[in-house]
């Protein structure tokens, strides 16, 4: 990242100069906003969390992942496990550092649980394709949530209530600004373009000589930890957590966010992220006239609809904002 | 020892159900190389198209075996319609495009026909009528038999010998084999492969729908959500007997319904559903092919 600052990278400093506006905006006026606002602010910000960090696996790398809300389910439970028992232990919390470090600390343990979970799932299924991929990561999704429901330590089917809540408008965007930041280097890395090179044609990187199961699982490894900091930050914005909060139907949302934003762009992604949460907010006044559901039957037809018509989703492959290609400087066609 | 002849009667019953859905899923890939994931809820629609066809005909004031084969027979032309419209509206349109395309469609079929289902029926469980009625069941001394399993099994035998018939020793099922074989080749020696295609969903839906109502008649509560739980668990005993091939999905279907059972009976019951996941994952890293499946090699 210094070196980076160091050529004066403009992504680099947006980045940096990003960071601090969120937590401007936290420490100024955010909590000033209507409250119901702001928690739509705040999902959307770990919709996006998710959203980008699927893409990798599934826009990027091309390997179709259907288990994103495992992942996520690890990293929350963990994390709000870690700060349950803390607070229990130490109950005349606490101050404001103390608790900035307890979160933090559980935040990435988290992450870092989701990560090694990913690990060991996705080393050996990420050596099947395709179809079957898409299965196996959807049992092992499922798998997570029996498992989860028949840990009695973390409530079982009866849900881990009394998670303090720690997380607030500057956790998530942090979160946000630092998982995109993360995934654009890596995509505009050599080292991305391996990932690139996997999803293009598997074979012909291979015989270039990328170890593909490795970009996979890493790829997958970087994925699940971000959707265990979503998980983590999910926790301790919503203080409860349920098995049935992480089944087959939250995998869908990030996947469809990922296919309408267009596989295999991060701004497309975001944007998906934002309008589907949205969405579900402006249809709630249809659903609590109607009392029917229909959020997931125009999903399900919104992603039919994407794929007959434009199946590269909104953005395909190229970001907003993004100047037509240029040549590098120095190089020569 | 009447413990165990008795769980084997639990699991072939079990079994069966899921082989006539596993039928569908390799028919369908064995033609199209597509994992249809809506079929689970295929089955679902044949259930519910069954339940109407008894309130509409008032088959539950009326049992008889009558009722048992209008039932059947509604269910099946139900869910084949479906099947036949899945195809033709979101599978068929798509068939030069990219399989993770195709596979994001299906996806997406299986939860509008999930979602929707719940608008159309209700998402609260549905009884599903008895139009079959018994009296007690036959027991030879300890071992207590419930007709309605052994009728399950026998129903679903009957309809996997007529498919197998079908399959290899028609005229159509010759086509069926052709198409899936080679389409380009099939399609140049004459073989309508669209109308084989759309055939091959009606059948594999036909035999989903017949599942559905076998299900409601052993274990009677029915629910749009009903299908996702089978519908996976049968496709991995189409992956298990090997992916494409007829026989193969019958023997892997009985295979898995019968390991569920041991399990449940003497193992771990609430990991039940588990199960079948895991095993996949183990065939799938240790033979990806199944159990009777062919390898083929891939081509760049």
């Amino acid at each position: 990242m210094i070196d980076s600052l160091k050529q004066g990278n403009k992504t680099t400093l947006f980045w940096l100069f990003s960071l601090l506006a969120v937590w401007m905006a936290q420490a100024t006026w955010i909590d000033q906003l209507n409250p119901y606002y702001l928690s739509i602010l705040i999902y959307a910000g770990i919709n996006i969390i998710l959203a980008v960090s699927l893409n990798l696996v599934n826009g990027f790398t091309g390997q179709f992942s259907m288990g994103h809300a495992g992942f996520m389910s690890v990293g929350g439970y963990f994390s709000a496990f870690l700060t349950t028992t803390y607070l229990a232990k130490n109950p005349e919390l606490m101050s404001e550092f103390q608790s900035f470090l307890v979160f933090l600390g559980s935040l990435l343990a988290g992450g870092t649980i989701a990560a090694l979970v990913g690990y060991g799932v996705g080393l050996p299924s990420l050596r099947l394709k395709g179809d079957y991929l898409a299965i196996v990561t959807l049992g092992f999704g499922e798998i997570i949530r029996v498992v989860v429901l028949n840990l009695d330590v973390v409530g079982g089917a009866r849900g881990l209530p009394n998670i303090p809540g720690f997380s607030n408008f500057g956790w998530v965007y942090s979160g946000v600004m630092i998982c995109i930041f993360v995934i654009w280097r890596i995509i505009h890395s050599s080292y991305g373009r391996g990932f690139l090179a996997v999803r293009e044609d598997e074979i012909a990187a291979e015989a270039m000589g990328i170890n593909t199961t490795q970009v996979k699982v890493r790829a997958f490894v970087i994925g699940s930890f971000f959707a265990g900091i979503a998980g983590g930050l999910f926790a301790h914005t919503l203080r409860y957590l349920n098995p049935q909060t992480f089944d087959f139907n939250r995998s869908f949302e990030i996947i469809i966010m990922v296919v309408l934003g267009g596989m295999g762009s991060i701004t497309g992604s975001v944007v998906a992220a934002v309008f589907l949460t949205t969405l579900r907010e402006l249809l709630r006044p249809l659903q609590e006239w109607t009392h029917i559901d229909f959020r997931m039957v125009i999903y399900s037809l919104m992603l039919i609809f994407t794929m007959l018509l434009r199946p590269q989703g909104l953005l395909g492959t190229r970001e907003l904002f993004q100047r037509r290609k240029q040549l590098e400087p120095g190089v020569t066609p | 020892m009447i413990e165990l002849v008795q769980h084997l009667i639990n699991g072939l019953s079990m079994g069966s159900i899921y082989a006539l859905i596993a039928l569908g899923y390799t028919l369908v890939f064995g033609i199209l190389q597509l994992i249809n994931f809506a079929h689970g809820d295929i089955y679902m629609v044949g259930a519910f198209a069954g339940f109407y066809a008894i309130r509409f005909f008032g088959f539950a004031e009326h049992p008889s075996w009558l009722a048992l084969g209008v039932t059947l027979l509604f269910a099946m032309l139900g869910s084949g319609c479906l099947g036949w419209c899945i195809e033709r509206l979101a599978y068929r349109p798509l068939r030069r495009s990219p399989r993770i395309n195709a596979l994001i469609t299906a996806v997406g079929v299986s939860l509008l026909l999930e979602f929707s289902g719940q608008l159309i029926f209700g998402a609260d469980p549905k009884f599903f009528p008895q139009i079959l009625i018994f009296d007690g069941g036959w027991s030879f001394g300890e071992l207590k038999l419930n007709p309605l399993q052994i009728l399950i099994f026998l129903i679903s035998i009957a309809l996997m010998l007529a498919l197998d018939w079908l399959i290899f020793r028609t005229r159509m099922g010759r086509a069926m084999r052709a198409t899936s074989f080679n389409p380009e080749c099939a399609a140049l020696m004459g073989i309508p492969t669209d109308q084989v295609i759309s055939l091959t969903f009606v059948l594999g839906s036909a035999l989903a729908g017949a599942a559905g109502v076998l299900v409601g008649l052993a274990y009677p509560k029915i629910d749009p959500l009903m299908g996702v739980l089978p519908g996976l668990k049968a496709f991995v005993a189409a992956v298990l007997g090997g992916i494409g091939n007829v026989r193969g999905a019958v023997a892997g279907a009985m295979i898995l319904g019968l390991s569920e059972e041991f399990l449940v009976g003497y193992g771990a019951p609430t990991f039940r559903d588990a199960l079948a996941f895991g095993l996949l994952i183990i065939i799938l890293l240790f033979k990806p092919t199944g159990l009777f499946g062919i390898k083929r090699a891939e081509k760049v």
